[in-house]
């Protein structure tokens, strides 16, 4: 080494880079919504059910029944008002071309009922969870909420919280156009 | 071991296991501790009185009851809502880093640490003219 060639400083700028790593470690994280869970359900069977019908309680839906089908599952209540900022997107949701099941979510029944009259029914058709266990299956922890499930009975998408038209475009009719066509 | 000493060893293990175990609510309520709360995500199930959390906790009551173990009650919630419900991490490929990274950085510092005092050492036995000509 001679004497007069001092070789850079390369551990000099280590604070820098420590520094520069954080900043985009904050940019992601600000990005990232932390109380969005990921769900521990995409890819893996929807729990199975047998739920009587919101309208005529003596006829229960199975799940099972469903199968072979894709379908979509929408978590809602009557109590939740988020769910009433969102009914104009689930209509359009149910315009799509998969039928759109409803699960009415910790409600009564007569409440259920009149906000159906009250605000349209986009359903093929709701069952009534009065005691959340359905929802638990599901790992639901907020209404409304959104499954979309393939015909071999696997969950392919969830999404917690109100749909928006964003999200239908982006997410939900490219991935309902898939399943509809076999996917 | 005489048969005194031995009674009272089994006697001993036999009290602990059960001091461990504890009452049925006991360990419900044990579980709840040590769950997240899906809702109100920074308190545990059995601090929260989140509607969802009061089922929840009757749910692990329900368990505990029934005689499912522990193992069982916590694949139950994390089937539903994720390993995010278990306040530690299971260890599997996504999480190697959060387990081991405080002891890389350990190491990381660790090896600069000795590395800086050798290199120190080194200057310091050669004398005081190469220490000024030191990078």
């Amino acid at each position: 080494m001679s004497p007069h060639v001092k070789p850079p400083r390369l551990w000099a700028m280590l604070p820098l880079a420590a520094l520069l790593a954080l900043v985009a470690l904050f940019a992601f994280a600000l990005r990232h919504d932390p109380r969005a869970l990921p769900s521990a359900l995409i890819g893996h069977p929807a729990p199975a059910f047998a739920a009587p019908s919101l309208q005529d309680p003596s006829s229960l839906l199975h799940s099972r029944s469903l199968h072979g089908r894709p379908w979509v599952l929408h978590v809602w209540a009557s109590w939740c008002d988020t769910c009433q900022a969102e009914h104009a997107v689930v209509r359009k949701l149910a315009q799509g071309p998969l039928p759109v099941y409803g699960l009415n979510y910790k409600d009564a029944s007569s409440d259920a009922l009149a906000w159906l009259q009250r605000m349209g029914d986009p359903y093929r058709r709701s069952v009534a969870d009065p005691h959340g266990r359905i929802g638990m299956d599901y790992g639901v922890y907020g209404v409304p909420e959104t499954f979309v499930i393939d015909r071999h009975g696997r969950v392919r998408y969830r999404h917690a919280g109100p749909l928006t038209e964003a999200l239908l475009d982006a997410k939900l009719r490219p991935l309902m156009a898939e399943l509809a066509q076999g996917g | 071991m005489t048969p005194m000493i031995q009674h009272l060893a089994i006697f001993m293990l036999l009290f602990a296991g059960h001091a461990l175990a504890g009452s049925p609510g006991d360990r419900a309520h044990r579980l709840a501790t040590e769950l997240r709360c899906p809702v109100c995500q920074n308190q545990t199930l059995a601090d929260s009185n989140a509607d969802l959390a009061r089922d929840l906790k009757d749910e692990i009551h329900q368990q505990v009851a029934q005689g499912r173990s522990d193992e069982e009650i916590r694949r139950f919630m994390v089937q539903r809502y994720g390993d995010f419900v278990l306040y530690e991490p299971p260890l599997r490929a996504g999480t190697v880093l959060l387990w081991a990274g405080p002891f890389l950085l350990l190491g990381v510092g660790a090896a600069a640490g000795a590395w800086h005092i050798a290199r120190a050492r080194r200057a310091s036995s050669m004398g005081g003219t190469l220490q000024e000509r030191r990078t």
